[in-house]
C-alpha cells in the first residue's frame, strides 16, 4: 500500500458529539427566559447580560493566554453559559462594575484557578453570584419590578421579590391571608409578573428550555426531578402542618432561584454527580437545604447556597455511590 | 460593644489552649520511635524522592541505609558518589565510588533514516501505541516517539527532539535514575557508564530481525553483520539474534567499531571530531 | 415490544451499504498465507514442511492442547514456505504459505449441495467432529467452538443462544447467510442443541434485517425448540452478555461465563459451519467476508478461502480508492486498522471496511467536561471517564476494584465522548496492566 493510511484503536467513528454543541444547546435553551427578561426588564436586562458574558470570554481569554501561558478555549462556549447564567441571576439595575467582578471571580476562581474547565468542584455562575451577594448585598437585593421600568437601567423602579415579601411579613408577625394581595397570584408568578433576578423569574420560559435540553439529551430529568418532587413534599408538609405561616408548595416551586438553579445550574456537568442515583441523592439534599434556608434562615432565598454546599459533596457521592454493574447481584463464589 | 469583643477574646483564646494541650497529649501519645540517624541521612539525600534507588522516596532510601548491615548494594544515583559518602559518614560505615551512569537511547530511527508507512492517530502515548500495533514504520523495535519516557522524567532531563522525532538526553540533567527505563514499552532505552567526560559508545539499535529486513526498515539499523565483533581489540562486543551489544565495562572507547560498521548504527557521543582521512594519509606520505 | 439490554448502548449509523449484495464466490487466489494462530488459546503445530503437496480440506497444522483448534488448507497445492507474514496488528506471526494449483478437495467431504436434515452422531461424536474440523466462534472472538460445548462438571446448559445481531455497521455477512442458507443454519442449530443436551434455541436477530426475522420465522415451525426474536437495534446487542440479558433477562455474573447461568452463545455463521463439518464433513476453511465502504466501486458479501490476502479482496471490489483514509478489518466500532493490505484473511475476519480520508481522523481532544454520558453508555455499568483518569495517571491497581476486567472494549463510551478524549485506548492499556498485575501476583 503506497498510499498513507491512518492507523488507530477501535472505535473508528464517532457520535458527532462535541462540548461546544452541548454548550450551544444550553444557550439556546436559555433564550426563551432571556427573551422573557428582555420583555419585563427591557434596558436593564440587555446591558447587564452583554456584560456578564463579554466580560466572562474576555476574561477566560485573558487568564488562559497570559497566566496559564496556554491555548484559549473560549470556542468551547462554556464561558458563555457562564457569562448567561451569572446575568440571570442578578438583578437588571446591578451597577456595570459589580457585573464584571463578579464575572471576574466567577470565571478567574472558580474556574480557572482550579484548572479552568472540567476541573472546578464549584459552579461558577453561583460562586460569583453569592460572592457578589455578600459583598454587595444592597445592589444585589434590590429588584426592578417587571413592566415598570424598561427604558431605565441604573434608575429601574424596584419592590421586593415574593420570598422577600413573605419573610419580611411573617417577621412582622402577619399571616400569609393577612398578606393576601402583596403576594402574586400562582398565574403570575408562573408567567413571570413578580419582582426578581433576570432569569428566576419566568417559570414557562425555563421549563420551555427544560424541555429543549432533555430533547437534545444535555441533560438528564433526574436531578431536576429530584429537587422539584423535594421541595414539593417539603413544603407541602410544612404547608399542610400550618398553611398561615408556611406558603403553599407552588409558591416554593415558582419563586426565586428553584427553577433556573434546578434546570440549569444544578445541571452543570463538571458539578453533579456522575450517576442517577447520585443525582437523586444530590437533588434531594439540594432540595432539603433550600427549604431549611428558606423557612429557618436568615436569607430569604436558599437556592445558591444548598446548591453550592451540595456540589462540595459531590466528590464523596462519585466516590461511594457507583452504578450498578452488570453481572453483581449474581455473585460468583471463588 | 466591648464585652463582646472581651468575651469573643477570652473564648478563643481559652479554645486555642485547650486545643493546644490536646493536640500535644496526641502527639506524644502515638510518637512513633524512629531511629534519629534516619533523618540525618536523609538530610543528606537529594530529596526528589524519585525512587530511583529502588525505595520509596528518600525517606525511604535513608530507612533501609540506616537498618541494612550492609549497604554496599544500596546507591542514590541522583546523589552520586559525593550523596553516598555524606551518608556513610552519618553511620560511619564507608562506601566504594560508582562509575556515573546515563540513560542512553538506543535508536537513531529518525523519518530520514526510517520510513513512516502509516499516520497514528491514537492516543499520545508510547504504552497505547505499542498495544496496538508494531508502529508507524517497518521496523517493530523502534522509537515511537510519543514521549512517554518524557512524561515520567523527574528531572526535565529528556525530551523529543521535533525534526528526528527520537529522545534526547541532556548529559548534565540526567540522574539515572532508571524511570525513563521503565516507561519504555519497547526497552529502547538503557542506563549505561556515562563514560570519562561524558564519551560513551553504544549500538544505536535494538532490531532482532534479520539484517535484509533490517535495513530495508531503516537505513541505520544494525544488521548483525558481525564486523565489529571481529574489530574489537577488548572483546567488548557480542552479537546474538541478529543485534551487535557492546559491553559498557571492558568497552575503552577506541572507536574502531564505529568506523568498522556499514550502517553507521554504532554512535560515538561527545567525542572530539575526527582528523579527515586526506590530511591524515598526506601526514604520512610526509613522512616517508 | 422489541426486547434489548436494559444498561446502556449507542446508536452509530447502520451504513448497511451491502445488505442486498448476495454471498459471492471470490475467485480462487494464487497463494495463500494461513497463520497457525487464528483463535483464542495455543498456536497449532505445523504438521506440513516446505514443498508438500496439500489437498483443500487437509490438516496442515494440529490443535496444541485443549483450547486450541486445527488448520485446515483453503486450498490445493504445494506448500511454499513456513514462515512468518504480517498480522493485522503489523507484527509478523507465523503462517504456512501455500501455493494454489487447482482445487482439489480431499475424498472425505461431501460436496453434494442438497440439505441433509437427519442428524446421525451423537453429542459426543458431534463435539469431536467439531474439535477435528477446527471451528472457532466466528462472530469475531474465535474462541473454540467444541470448548464452548463441553460443559465443565456442576454446570448445566439451560439454553443455547444463537447470535444472529450482527449490532456492528457496515457488516453484512451474517445477515446474508441467515438469508441464503437459512435451513442450513437450522440444522446447525439443531446438532448444536443435541451436543449440549438442551430442548430450547433462541436466534436474536435485530430489527434492522426484517427480512431475515420474517424468513427464520416462517421456516423455525420446522426444526424442534428454536426460536426467532427481532431485538431492538442498539449497539453492542450482539455482545453475549447483553444478548443473554435481552433474551432471557439474566446476567452472567462479573468474571464468569454465559454457562454460570445455564447460557451458550453462538453465532449464525458457526451455526451454518457446524452443518457443514457434521452433516457434509467439511472442515473450517473459508468464510463469508463482507467488503464495503461508502468510496468502494462495488461492495460485496464474498465467500472467501482462508488465507486469501485482503489486497485481492479490495481488488475484487474495485480496487482501493485514491481517497482511502483507514483501512480497517472487522466492524467501525471494535475492528483494528491495518497498516498494510498485505494481510492474510482468518478464521475472525468479518468484514473489511474501507474509509475515506475524511472519516478517518480523529477530532482533536480537549478536557473532560464531566458530563457523564460515557456512564450513561457503558453496557457493563462502569465508569469510563474514571478508569481513563487512573490509566492516564498510571494508577493501575486502583483499576481492578473499578472492575476493568469486566470491560468489553465496545467503544461506546469513546463514540460518545464530547470531548473527543480516547478513552478506550486508556482503558485498554489498563486491563493489561491490571492482568500483568494479577499475574504477579499469583506467584
Amino acid at each position: 500500500m503506497d498510499k498513507q493510511v491512518i492507523v488507530s484503536p477501535s472505535p473508528h467513528v464517532h457520535s458527532g458529539e462535541s462540548t461546544s454543541r452541548l454548550m450551544f444547546n444550553v444557550v439556546l435553551a436559555l433564550m426563551p427566559a432571556f427573551a422573557v427578561s428582555l420583555y419585563y426588564f427591557g434596558v436593564g436586562a440587555l446591558i447587564v447580560t452583554l456584560l456578564a458574558v463579554g466580560s466572562c470570554v474576555i476574561f477566560e481569554y485573558l487568564i488562559q493566554k497570559f497566566l496559564m501561558k496556554g491555548n484559549p478555549t473560549i470556542t468551547d462556549g462554556s464561558a458563555i453559559v457562564t457569562g448567561l447564567l451569572l446575568a440571570f441571576n442578578v438583578p437588571s439595575n446591578l451597577p456595570w462594575h459589580i457585573v464584571v467582578i463578579g464575572s471576574l471571580v466567577a470565571i478567574g476562581v472558580a474556574k480557572m484557578s482550579f484548572g479552568g474547565l472540567g476541573s472546578n468542584p464549584f459552579n461558577p455562575a453561583l460562586v460569583g453570584r453569592v460572592f457578589m451577594l455578600i459583598s454587595f448585598p444592597v445592589q444585589m437585593t434590590s429588584w426592578p419590578l417587571p413592566v415598570a421600568s424598561r427604558l431605565q437601567y441604573l434608575d429601574a423602579v424596584t419592590g421586593p421579590t415574593p420570598l422577600a415579601i413573605l419573610k419580611e411579613g411573617l417577621k412582622n408577625g402577619e399571616t400569609i391571608s393577612q398578606m393576601g394581595d402583596k403576594i402574586p397570584s400562582h398565574m403570575q408568578m408562573f408567567m413571570g409578573l413578580m419582582g426578581g433576578s433576570l432569569g428566576e423569574i419566568a417559570a414557562f420560559a425555563l421549563l420551555i428550555g427544560f424541555a429543549w435540553l432533555l430533547f437534545t439529551k444535555v441533560i438528564t430529568w433526574h436531578i431536576p426531578v429530584s429537587i422539584f418532587t423535594t421541595i414539593a413534599v417539603f413544603t407541602g408538609i410544612l404547608w399542610m402542618i400550618n398553611p398561615e405561616t408556611n406558603a403553599d408548595p407552588i409558591f416554593h416551586l415558582l419563586t426565586g432561584g428553584v427553577m433556573i438553579g434546578a434546570i440549569f445550574m444544578a445541571t452543570d456537568y463538571v458539578t453533579s454527580p456522575m450517576n442517577p442515583v447520585g443525582m437523586w441523592i444530590f437533588g434531594i439534599g439540594i432540595g432539603l437545604l433550600t427549604v431549611i434556608i428558606r423557612v429557618w434562615g436568615a436569607y430569604p432565598e436558599g437556592v445558591s447556597f444548598a446548591i453550592l454546599i451540595m456540589n462540595a459533596f459531590v466528590p464523596l457521592l462519585n466516590r461511594y455511590v457507583k452504578p450498578k454493574r452488570f453481572g453483581e447481584e449474581v455473585k460468583r463464589n471463588g | 460593644m466591648s464585652s463582646v469583643l472581651l468575651f469573643s477574646i477570652i473564648m478563643l483564646s481559652l479554645l486555642g489552649v485547650v486545643l493546644a494541650v490536646i493536640l500535644y497529649l496526641v502527639a506524644q501519645k502515638f510518637k512513633v520511635f524512629e531511629d534519629p540517624r534516619i533523618d540525618e541521612v536523609e538530610a543528606v539525600l537529594p530529596g526528589a524522592n524519585c525512587g530511583g534507588c529502588g525505595y520509596p522516596g528518600c525517606r525511604g532510601f535513608a530507612d533501609a541505609f540506616v537498618k541494612a548491615e550492609d549497604v554496599s548494594s544500596l546507591f542514590c544515583p541522583v546523589g552520586g558518589n559525593d550523596t553516598m559518602n555524606a551518608a556513610a559518614a552519618v553511620m560511619g560505615k564507608t562506601v566504594e565510588a560508582k562509575d556515573p551512569e546515563i540513560a542512553v537511547v538506543r535508536c537513531s530511527g529518525s523519518p530520514e533514516n526510517r520510513k513512516r508507512i502509516v499516520q497514528y492517530d491514537g492516543a499520545s502515548s508510547c504504552k497505547v501505541a505499542t498495544s496496538l500495533y508494531s508502529g508507524d514504520t517497518g521496523c517493530q523495535y523502534g522509537c515511537l516517539g510519543l514521549g512517554d519516557c518524557v512524561a515520567v522524567c523527574k528531572f526535565d532531563a529528556i525530551y523529543i527532539d521535533p525534526v528526528t522525532l527520537l529522545p534526547v538526553v541532556s548529559d548534565e540533567k540526567c540522574t539515572a535514575c532508571g524511570a525513563c527505563v521503565k516507561a519504555c514499552p519497547k526497552f529502547i532505552i538503557e542506563l549505561r557508564k556515562k563514560g570519562p567526560k561524558s564519551k560513551r559508545i553504544f549500538v544505536s539499535c535494538i532490531n532482532k530481525d534479520k539484517g535484509g529486513v533490517a535495513r530495508k526498515a531503516c537505513q541505520v539499523a544494525c544488521i548483525g553483520c558481525g564486523k565489529c565483533v571481529k574489530v574489537c581489540p577488548h572483546d567488548a562486543i557480542t552479537l546474538e539474534n541478529n543485534l551487535a551489544y557492546i559491553d559498557f565495562n571492558k568497552c575503552k572507547l577506541c572507536r574502531k567499531c564505529v568506523e568498522e560498521c556499514p550502517t553507521s548504527a554504532i554512535q560515538e557521543l561527545n567525542f572530539p571530531p575526527r582528523k579527515p582521512k586526506v590530511e591524515a594519509e598526506a601526514q604520512v606520505e610526509k613522512t616517508e | 415490544m422489541l426486547k434489548t439490554f436494559s444498561k446502556g448502548g449507542v446508536h452509530p449509523p447502520e451504513n448497511k451499504i451491502s445488505a442486498g449484495k448476495s454471498i459471492e464466490i471470490l475467485p480462487l487466489p494464487q497463494k495463500v498465507s494461513i497463520p497457525v494462530s487464528q483463535h483464542i488459546g495455543a498456536p497449532a503445530t505445523v504438521l506440513v514442511a516446505k514443498g508438500d503437496k496439500v489437498k483443500v480440506g487437509q490438516v496442515i497444522a494440529q490443535s496444541a492442547g485443549f483450547v486450541s483448534a486445527n488448520i485446515h488448507s483453503s486450498v490445493s497445492g504445494t506448500v511454499e514456505s513456513i514462515d512468518t507474514v504480517l498480522d493485522s496488528t503489523g507484527y509478523k506471526r507465523q503462517a504456512v504459505t501455500i501455493t494454489a494449483e487447482g482445487d482439489e478437495w480431499i475424498e472425505s467431504i461431501d460436496r453434494s449441495t442438497e440439505l441433509k436434515k437427519d442428524i446421525q452422531l451423537n453429542a459426543q461424536d458431534i463435539i469431536k467432529r467439531i474439535n477435528e474440523s477446527g471451528i472457532v466462534g466466528l462472530g469475531g472472538a474465535t474462541f473454540p467452538s467444541h470448548v464452548k460445548l463441553s460443559v465443565p462438571a456442576g454446570k448445566k446448559a439451560e439454553v443455547l443462544i444463537i447470535n444472529g445481531v450482527e449490532c456492528e455497521p457496515y457488516l453484512t455477512s451474517d445477515h446474508r447467510l441467515m438469508l441464503e442458507k437459512g435451513h442450513e443454519m437450522m440444522v446447525g442449530i439443531q446438532i448444536l442443541m443435541r451436543a449440549l443436551n438442551v430442548e430450547k434455541a433462541l436466534i436474536g436477530i435485530e430489527n434492522n434485517k426484517p427480512d431475515a426475522i420474517k424468513y427464520l420465522k416462517s421456516i423455525a415451525g420446522e426444526y424442534k425448540g428454536v426460536e426467532v426474536h427481532g431485538l431492538k437495534v442498539k449497539y453492542p446487542q450482539g455482545g453475549e452478555k447483553q444478548l443473554i440479558k435481552a433474551l432471557i433477562n439474566r446476567e452472567v455474573p462479573s468474571g464468569g461465563l454465559p454457562i454460570d447461568i445455564g447460557a451458550v452463545v453462538h453465532n449464525v455463521g458457526t451455526a451454518f459451519a457446524v452443518y457443514e463439518a457434521v452433516q457434509k464433513n467439511k472442515p473450517l476453511f473459508e468464510r463469508v467476508v463482507t467488503v464495503t465502504g461508502k468510496n468502494l466501486p462495488k461492495t460485496a458479501n464474498y465467500m472467501v478461502r482462508i488465507g486469501t490476502s485482503v489486497a485481492e479482496l479490495i481488488a475484487a471490489a474495485g480496487g482501493l480508492p485514491e481517497d482511502t483514509g483507514k483501512v480497517v478489518n472487522g466492524g467501525p466500532m471494535m475492528g483494528k486498522a491495518l497498516t498494510s493490505t498485505d494481510v492474510p484473511v482468518t478464521k475472525g475476519t468479518s468484514g473489511i471496511i474501507v474509509f475515506q480520508s475524511k472519516e478517518s481522523k480523529r477530532k482533536a481532544d480537549s478536557v473532560c467536561i464531566r458530563c457523564g454520558k460515557c456512564v450513561s453508555v457503558c453496557p457493563m455499568g462502569l465508569e469510563p471517564y474514571l478508569l481513563n483518569r487512573l490509566s492516564q495517571r498510571m494508577m493501575f491497581e486502583n483499576m481492578e476494584p473499578e472492575h476493568v476486567l469486566d470491560c468489553m472494549e465496545c467503544g461506546s463510551c469513546s463514540f460518545e465522548c464530547p470531548a473527543n478524549l480516547p478513552l478506550l485506548d486508556y482503558i485498554r492499556l489498563g486491563k493489561a496492566e491490571v492482568n500483568k498485575i494479577i499475574r504477579a501476583r499469583k506467584n
